[in-house]
């Protein structure tokens, strides 16, 4: 057989690759040259982009808006703390594990009811989800520290068998954004795969892929899975730099973030989310100077504002070069 | 036996508040297809100013009509300026721009009202004895309220000239436009009643647990959960589906605390998308 003309190989993205290494070449410099503040910040725009990627894979590629990220996020923050608190000596990597595995475990059950439904209310139920595990998480005192969560300390940055040391807040931020990285990279390939296709063809017309053939709801339970995945993942770092577990960040307020992050960044891009990101949070950083807790008034508005005249958030003109 | 009892009367109560505040929110959906997020937050606001109004005046009836009014003022300025240029664009739309909405009411309620509880004082005093308990007849004035607000409602909608127009767009609102009724108008009218409705259970339920700026999201919740098990966009079906799951939470608060009650109707809602999505209080559609 001849290659069919699909298979010919697209142009390489020059463009998009030279752009990946300088946004990545100024993010390795940030924390050298950025006072501690800020140095903080840019490590947690890192985190809280990570998160609102993992929820783009459903936004924005597979047409499905959760509003139950913090169910992931909160678990993952949770898993954490479990494995840092009962094994000694805390190990960084059995942290990870177990956050991955909490958010993972959840993110399937979750998956496997909430995949049945469709748009409105597959937002709904994921949203009952997550306030079913706050609940849990909030009443269950014993276990999870109730309201005031889990305090523990943070593990030593270790590569078994070669070396061992504290983190300082340079080498927090590397370890993050090489882990973001990493999930950028892998995510962007996911999307790109036959699978990923499948995903954004179910996104396009569900019906019509149904019609193809592709059993649509267990491609929508992979996705979920993986989403929750990677959320669970930005909660370990978020647990990790903060060194606490807390049922604030199972609360529905974080999903929400969440879901402002894409819109505002632009969904479906995987870059967007974090730009959004950052745009939120400095807007929050800025607002927040004068104007304390009703930072939130202002930036309601200007949410509002760019959803009625920019539906495809800040990068959304980049959505093609950026899936290229 | 006498827990079961009043568990009952309880359940019944607040059933009929959360009747109301479902039945604006169906009414908005079932024209609109607009799922909105900020209704708790609009109960809410409306609650704060029967509030204030009680402060100042004292009449808790005139704070009632007051807070509807000025809140079905504002949804309809709301519907025209945030919800007016989405039509036609996905409904999960309506929900992020109705979400940030929300945000800014409950920011707002803090920066005008303050973080501390706000009591409404009851309006009709006196209790009656229930076995040993003693049981405010506020309550059960409230419930009987409620129910005749959302009879007036439905009479409205069954009978009224504007009634039909708003039936009517429902069922084809391009045949409705092309009838000659203005729907636009529709809308945001339907926005406003909508909103009225929640800031009149706002202030029904003022009295029962005081009013914080927090209380819209545990309302725009449990509104949801029982517009979908009693079918969406169905006023029928959302007034048994409140009663229903306020009856379930209150007999489960007799065993676990009531935090923890919540759970009942969460699964309740998780077994009703699953096996009967289109709602438990609707005949089976054909």
């Amino acid at each position: 057989m001849t290659a069919t003309p699909a298979a010919r190989p697209r142009p390489p993205a020059v463009g998009y690759w030279i752009g990946f290494a300088v946004v990545v070449a100024l993010l390795i410099v940030a924390p050298l040259v950025l006072p501690p503040f800020w140095q903080r910040f840019a490590t947690e725009i890192l985190i809280w982009g990570l998160l609102a990627m993992s929820s783009d894979i459903l936004i924005g590629y597979t047409g499905m808006v959760s509003f139950g990220h913090s169910a992931f996020f909160g678990l993952g923050m949770y898993g954490a703390a479990a494995a840092l608190l009962t094994v000694k000596p805390p190990s960084l990597w059995l942290g990870l594990l177990y956050g991955l595995v909490t958010a993972g475990g959840a993110a399937v059950f979750v998956a496997y009811f909430a995949t049945r439904l469709r748009d409105i209310y597959f937002a709904i139920s994921t949203l009952v989800f997550s306030q079913i595990f706050y609940v849990i998480i909030f009443t269950w005192t014993e276990v999870t520290g109730g309201e005031n969560g889990l305090t523990f300390s943070q593990p030593r940055l270790t590569i078994p068998g070669l070396w061992s040391d504290r983190f300082t807040p340079v080498t927090f931020h590397w370890f993050v954004l090489a882990v973001v990285l990493l999930s950028y990279l892998l995510v962007r390939r996911i999307t790109q795969s036959p699978f990923g296709m499948v995903l954004q063809s179910i996104r396009e017309n569900e019906p019509r892929t149904r019609a193809i053939g592709y059993h649509v709801e267990r491609y929508k339970i992979v996705a979920v899975m993986l989403s929750g995945l990677f959320a669970g993942l930005s909660g370990v770092l978020y647990a990790l730099q903060n060194k606490f577990a807390a049922p604030d960040f199972v609360f529905f307020v974080v999903s929400g973030e969440v879901v402002i992050f894409n819109v505002m960044g632009g969904m479906g891009t995987l870059v967007g989310p974090f730009a959004g990101a950052a745009f939120f949070l400095l807007l929050r950083e800025g607002l927040s100077r004068f104007l304390t807790e009703y930072y939130l008034i202002p930036l309601g508005v200007i949410f509002i504002i760019m959803i009625i005249f920019l539906p495809q958030g800040l990068l959304g003109f980049l959505r093609r070069r950026l899936n290229a | 036996m006498d827990q079961i009892i009043i568990q009952t009367l309880h359940g019944l109560v607040n059933g009929m508040v959360l009747a109301m505040v479902a039945s604006g929110l169906t009414l908005i959906f079932g024209i609109m297809d607009i799922v909105n997020f900020a209704h708790g937050d609009l109960l809410m606001l409306g609650a704060f100013v029967g509030a204030s109004v009680v402060g100042v005046t004292g009449n808790y009836w005139l704070a009632l009509v007051v807070a509807a009014i000025v809140i079905a003022m504002l949804g309809a300025l709301l519907q025209i300026t945030t919800l007016r240029p989405l039509i036609g664009r996905d409904p999960l739309t309506t929900i992020l721009a109705t979400f940030g909405v929300s945000l800014v009411i409950q920011k707002y309620a803090l920066w005008q009202w303050g973080p501390s509880v706000r009591r409404i004082s009851e309006p009709v005093p006196g209790e009656f004895t229930l076995f040993h308990l003693q049981y405010p007849w506020y309550r059960v004035a409230t419930a009987v309220l409620a129910g005749l607000i959302i009879g007036g409602l439905w009479l409205f909608l069954k009978y009224g000239k504007y009634g039909i127009w708003i039936r009517a767009t429902t069922q084809d609102r391009v045949m409705a436009q092309a009838m000659g009724i203005p729907v636009p108008l529709v809308y945001t009218a339907v926005f406003a009643i909508g909103s009225a409705m929640a800031a009149a259970s706002g202030v029904l339920f003022g009295p029962f647990a005081g009013v914080t700026q927090t209380m819209g999201f545990d309302f725009t919740l449990r509104a949801f959960i029982v517009v979908v098990v009693g079918g969406m966009g169905n006023l029928g079906g959302s007034i048994l589906a409140s009663i229903f799951v306020s009856l379930l939470e209150s007999y489960a608060s007799i065993v676990v605390s009531p935090a923890q009650a919540v759970i009942v109707s969460f699964v309740v809602l998780v077994m009703t998308m699953l096996f009967r999505p289109t709602g438990l209080f609707v005949p089976t559609p054909k």
